[in-house]
């Protein structure tokens, strides 16, 4: 972790009208590293993932990511082209819900292709033969390569996106809560997959959750975030057998042991 | 002029001309990009070339010579009513003989006969928006254009070739004009596209209904999209025209009968009849 952090926030601040959904929030991430955000519903945890992202513009505090020639550009002010090519080059998103994030309309195939098509690809072999590769990556029956997604159980789809997004080998994925939705079996199989997949391409993510399971089994690191602020944070281990901060007491003894 | 009292020349009232031909001029500025316009009521239906007839009514004058083509041939009824609107209104030559025209406005073809420089070729167009099918927002698609973020329209070649094993686009097939835009053809089959690549004549576009306006200048490039192994191919029936010979001309199909019996004969027909006056000088000689 010498080198520089791959994205840096400082003093991130943004109201909804009376609500503050991010009070002066900064955080860092480093290539390869894992960081989990969690907290309660309404805690500002998505808010503050829009905004890093470039969807949401803050009311104060900036965001800085640094391309792979190292140079450092500002989030907010790149530009929406220079955003887009980002989000569909060195970004990725992995939505909640697979809706938000495929398109439904188009073959499993399609929708691997897409990022590869928008980046300039316009060889239809290679075009399939990665996507047959992805498909087999996340444990995609690759014969249905062809089939509309919307014939797809939830926890396929949701690994469907997961290929879409990770076939353009992006540095940085955002995810907001991939697990939830799903049950319990198929939460567990994701989240083995997500890890091994993090390893194997040392990406570093950025994953909003309220499954503190999820964020011990996958992260690094975590954030605790409660009303738009951090509360606490550090090595995900040490937060949660020593959790500091009241409310990060109250999270961690409220999980249901099996 | 005007061989109809009451209405100004060519229809259209000159201020409302001046309107269409700034949008012209901006759309001849940025090749391929849809140029918004104050469309007005024509007397016809929207659908029947009223974003067309508005386009020529503003670029025509006193000398020029009008041939209106509709699915290439000169005798069907939306053709003859836009030529005779325009020789009532306008008082212009018309003409059904492409190289003597120096206005051609045309509905879902292009014809045979290279156009030369000085021409020009109004299309009809009842969709200018080539993504509309894949993007149902027009602020989305705007963006998309503004960012030339054209993936999307590969995602369905790219579904096509995975569903039929070809591009099954046979008529409005998408191009990237002068390597920067997105542009639909309007609907001339995919056989027509080549000829719009560096054609000498100008070819402007008008949406009435949709309200734009668009255009390719003189021997600006027109490539159709396609994959590296997947190349575009001009479909074209594999026949010869029942009337001239033609093996070159985009046919129709006809049915003759009620026993299965038909034949295919050029679309254009200007371009048939010329090789059919040729064939009887040659057997006259």
């Amino acid at each position: 972790m010498t080198e520089a952090p791959l994205l840096e926030a400082s003093g991130l601040s943004l109201r909804f009208g009376a609500v503050p959904a991010l009070d002066d929030v900064s955080l860092a991430i480093w290539p390869g590293e894992v960081v989990a955000i969690v907290g309660e519903s309404g805690s500002g945890k998505t808010t503050l993932l829009r905004v890093l992202s470039g969807l949401l513009r803050p009311d104060a505090g900036q965001v800085t990511y640094r391309d792979p020639e190292g140079a450092a550009l500002p989030v907010h002010d790149m530009g929406e082209a220079a955003l887009r090519r980002l989000m569909r080059t060195d970004w990725g998103f992995v939505h909640q819900n697979p809706r938000d994030g495929l398109r439904m309309g188009v073959s499993a195939g399609g929708n691997v292709g897409e990022r590869l098509m928008a980046v300039g690809a316009r060889h239809y072999g290679s075009i399939r033969a990665e996507a047959l590769a992805w498909l087999e990556r996340v444990e995609i029956d690759p014969a249905r390569i062809d089939d509309l997604p919307r014939t797809f159980s939830g926890g396929m789809q949701q690994r469907l996106q997961i290929a879409r997004t990770l076939v353009t080998r992006p540095r940085l994925v955002f995810m907001d809560e991939p697990t939830g939705g799903l049950d319990v079996s198929v939460q567990a199989r994701l989240l083995d997959l997500i890890r091994a997949l993090v390893a194997d391409l040392g990406l570093a993510v950025l994953l909003v959750t309220h499954d503190i399971a999820a964020a011990r089994l996958l992260a690094h690191r975590l954030l605790v975030m409660r009303h738009g602020q951090v509360v606490e944070q550090g090595l995900t281990d040490r937060v949660l057998d020593d959790p500091q901060h009241e409310y990060t007491q109250l999270l961690v003894a409220s999980v249901l042991a099996a | 002029m005007t061989s109809t009292a009451g209405y100004n020349f060519a229809y259209l009232d000159e201020n409302t001309k001046r309107m269409i031909r700034r949008a012209l001029l901006k759309a001849v500025a940025i090749p391929g990009h849809q140029v918004p316009f104050g469309s007005r009521e024509m007397p016809l239906p929207y659908g029947w070339g009223t974003g067309g007839i508005q386009v020529t009514a503003s670029i025509i004058g006193p000398d020029d010579t009008l041939k209106v083509i509709d699915q290439g041939a000169d005798d069907t009824t939306n053709a003859v009513s836009i030529r005779r609107f325009f020789a009532r209104v306008a008082g212009v030559a018309t003409t059904e003989r492409t190289s003597e025209a120096s206005i051609i406005q045309t509905r879902h073809r292009i014809p045979e006969t290279p156009l030369r420089e000085g021409q020009i070729l109004v299309y009809q167009v009842p969709m200018p928006e080539p993504l509309f099918r894949l993007e149902p927002r027009v602020t989305e698609t705007k963006r998309m254009h503004a960012l030339a973020d054209y993936g999307l329209m590969h995602v369905k070649l790219y579904e096509d070739i995975a569903r039929h094993g070809h591009i099954a686009i046979s008529y409005n097939y998408p191009v990237m004009v002068n390597g920067r835009y997105l542009m639909a053809p309007s609907p001339i089959p995919a056989f027509d596209n080549p000829k719009m690549d560096r054609m000498p004549a100008l070819q402007l576009f008008g949406a009435g209904r949709e309200k734009r306006i668009y255009a390719v200048p003189p021997y600006t490039p027109v490539r159709s999209l396609d994959f590296e192994d997947h190349p575009f191919v001009p479909i074209r029936a594999d026949a010869a025209c029942a009337l001239c010979g033609s093996r070159e001309s985009y046919l129709d199909e006809v049915v003759t009968d009620d026993r299965g019996g038909r034949i295919f004969v050029c679309s254009d027909t200007d371009y048939c009849r010329e090789r059919q006056a040729a064939r009887r000088r040659d057997a006259a000689e």
